[in-house]
């Protein structure tokens, strides 16, 4: 399987502080490659490094874009990543648009090809029908997206009111819309009920197998993390401290000293 | 300080005294300078009274006060709270239509305006300047309403429409058809220069920068007397012309006038009114542009900036566009309505365009509510017309303008229009079939 992500010796200093220590790994391209670690591990500085919000200290980050084909992410500018290299981020602390409605918040994020379509809003304040073509369409990916996903009813609310998990599955929506070749998820899970949480898992699991969207995980919630990674990379004080499928990481005892503590490991195992 | 503190239960009796007790010690601190020491003129020397039981009455004032807008304020709390468990569904829903009938009756009665008082030059003289007004507030109303970037220096690019005007007409020969569009243009052309060194600031830091450019560009007015005319300001700026024809009385070897064209008897009346139906036209034209690029990609992106600029950029959106466009278009209307301060006033120096004509057209768009077309208008008929009423108080009317901005805060902290209107909705088919599924 030949990698989408490429990261290769990614260090990330603040000041005195290494977040991130001379990391490498591989994410498989459609599949879902989960990062796990312990808090203020570097899990969110890492995803900050790959979508353009930090420029890393050293080290490269490669995306194998299927179109574009190798773009070094770590020189990319944030928008950037996310306009030209299709790398889309969800944040763990919800950032929707909170006045606006939900279907709003999905066609911002289709903001770059409608900006075209309406050719400098000429176009657009005309009502040129090459732009009322763009907007029907942007209008559709919305609400099929919105349908996919069990919010068609909320289209019309504005995002700020709904609640926690409506939320997190809106800024997956809202992240779906920009067509992204890799899909970087901070916490999905946090906040959602075990229903809600098993709707996310059958959603990365179609977006990976079907639609060939690549999925990297930032999650604590280990039913979601194991149920849905093809592959798992457990971070703990910057460094990579294992690498492997689920079940190997599940009885590797450096992850269950790193969760757990030293002297805990027999109770773990068992 | 004791009358800040808020308490999430209803305060006790006890506790209203206390209140009322420091506020009372605050109007006693306050006051001993202000109302207890008096200086008078006693044969060539200033002596110092004393005025206890002026102070006295101050501070009883005060007390009392506060205790009544505590317990006004209980039960406003308490009016609300039943508002909202009741559910604000059905109002949410009639309120877009009356809005839209408010909005609808203001042009009904502006487009009237002219013709029930015409004859009227105070009534058409003031319409206009609350129309300048209302024009600048749509315009910063892009930049703070819209895309939230707070601009306290908005008036600097009405002074360079103004000027821009003023200097091609005056020195070139320009008439106002030809200057209005080029002199936008160098409206927009400084709003990029401000934009662009203050793309990293937000917020206070924003705020400061575009409070320092507006006062730059006042000083250069006044100290570039070569271009300017400093202090002295342009005057005899040419009026704008109907089609060419101008507003003056007839004579046998002159051009063409207006009243002569058409026949008319000369009433001075009647430029007064072309100056009305010219702002009202730029102003009705300003607020179709606004609100059909509101509804573009460039207008919701404006407002997610406002939203959440770094979820923006997550979604590939290039924010530095974005500001810049918010500042130019803003910047541009600005000069739009400076172009015809000038051709109005025929005279323009750099009074006019002082700090607190910035804070005035801020105000207005904070206290219409922000991103609110109609509350803009609003906003402006309040802001221009209560110092206008205000006139036979003479001193005190600022003192009432001050008082009706504080009431207006206070009951709508949102502004007069918090309501927003989404700009896109789902096609209803969607939504019922989604309904009818989800039941």
């Amino acid at each position: 399987m030949s990698p989408i992500l490429q990261v290769d010796h990614l260090t990330m200093r603040f000041g005195g502080l290494t977040a991130i220590g001379d990391l490498s790994f591989a994410a498989p391209a459609r599949q879902v490659t989960s990062i796990i670690g312990p808090n203020g591990a570097g899990k969110t500085t890492l995803f900050n490094c790959i979508t353009g919000f930090y420029k890393p200290t050293e080290g490269s980050v490669r995306l194998q874009h299927p179109v574009a084909g190798e773009i070094r992410l770590e020189s990319l500018a944030s928008h950037r990543v996310a306009r030209d290299a299709q790398v889309v981020r969800t944040f763990q602390n919800i950032r929707l648009f909170p006045k606006m409605t939900v279907l709003e918040n999905l066609i911002v994020a289709q903001h770059n090809p409608l900006q075209a379509a309406s050719v400098f809003s000429l176009a657009g304040l005309l009502g040129l029908p090459s732009y009322r073509r763009a907007e029907t369409a942007a209008l559709e990916k919305a609400l099929n997206w919105l349908e996919r996903l069990g919010l068609l009813a909320l289209a019309d609310t504005p995002a700020g009111e709904l609640p926690y998990g409506t939320q997190r599955r809106i800024e997956i929506a809202r992240a779906l819309c920009v067509n992204p070749v890799l899909l970087c998820l901070d916490e999905p899970a946090a906040g959602l009920n075990p229903r809600e949480s098993a709707e996310l898992n059958q959603l990365l699991l179609q977006l990976s197998r079907e639609e060939g969207v690549s999925v990297l995980l930032i999650e604590h919630d280990m039913s979601v993390v194991m149920k849905v990674s093809d592959h798992i990379v457990v971070l703990n004080y910057g460094c990579k401290i294992a690498e492997g499928q689920p079940l190997e990481i599940q009885n590797n005892p450096q992850v269950i000293k790193a969760y757990l503590g030293e002297d805990d490991s027999e109770e773990v195992a068992a | 300080m004791t009358a800040v503190i808020q308490t999430s239960h209803a305060p006790t009796r006890s506790e209203r005294l206390k209140d009322a007790g420091g506020v009372a010690f605050v109007a006693l601190v306050l006051g001993i300078p202000m109302i207890g020491l008096t200086t008078v003129d006693a044969g060539g020397m200033l002596e110092v009274r004393t005025r206890w039981a002026a102070l006295g009455l101050f501070i009883l004032l005060a007390f009392l006060g506060r205790l009544l807008f505590s317990a006004l304020g209980d039960q406003l709390r308490a009016r609300q709270r039943t508002k909202a468990r009741l559910g604000s569904a059905p109002a949410s829903g009639s309120r877009p239509v009356l809005l839209k009938a408010l909005g609808w009756g203001l042009l009904g009665l502006s487009l009237a305006l002219p013709i029930f008082w015409g004859d009227n030059r105070y009534v058409i003289d003031t319409a206009t300047t609350v129309l300048i007004y209302i024009m600048l507030g749509w315009g910063l109303n892009v930049v703070v309403g819209l895309a939230g970037l707070l601009d306290l220096g908005y008036v600097a690019f009405y002074a360079v429409g103004a000027y821009s005007y003023a200097l091609l007409s005056t020195q070139f020969g320009w008439g106002f058809w030809e200057a209005l569009p080029v002199a936008g243009g160098a409206a927009a052309a400084f709003g990029l220069l401000l934009g662009w060194p203050t793309l990293r600031l937000r917020g206070d830091y924003l705020a400061i920068v575009t409070l320092g450019f507006g006062e730059i560009i006042r000083i250069i007015l006044v100290n570039w007397t070569d271009l300017s005319g400093g202090p002295n300001g342009i005057s005899s700026i040419p009026r704008p012309t109907f089609f060419g024809l101008p507003f003056k009385p007839p004579s046998d070897d002159g051009p063409a006038t207006f009243a002569g064209f058409f026949g008319l008897e000369y009433v001075p009346e009647q430029r007064v009114v072309f100056l009305y139906c010219l702002i009202l036209a730029l102003a009705l034209l300003t607020n179709l542009f606004v609100s059909r690029m509101r509804k573009l990609p460039i207008g919701r992106a404006w407002e997610a900036m406002r939203e959440d600029e770094i979820a923006c950029k997550a979604l590939g959106m290039n924010v530095t566009n974005v500001k810049l466009s918010a500042f130019a278009l803003g910047a541009m209307l600005g000069g739009f309505a400076g172009v015809f301060f000038a051709a109005r006033q025929g005279f323009i120096s750099p009074e006019s365009f002082v700090f607190s004509e910035s804070a005035i057209i801020l105000a207005i768009v904070v206290l219409g509510g922000m991103g609110s077309q109609l509350g803009v208008v609003l906003a402006s008929l309040v802001l221009v017309l209560i110092p206008e009423v205000g006139r036979d108080f003479a001193e005190y009317r600022m003192l009432i303008f001050g008082a009706a901005m504080i009431l207006i805060m206070v009951w709508k902290p949102g502004g007069l229009l918090s309501h927003r209107e989404p700009t896109l909705k789902a096609p209803s088919s969607f939504i019922r079939q989604s309904k009818r599924e989800a039941a």
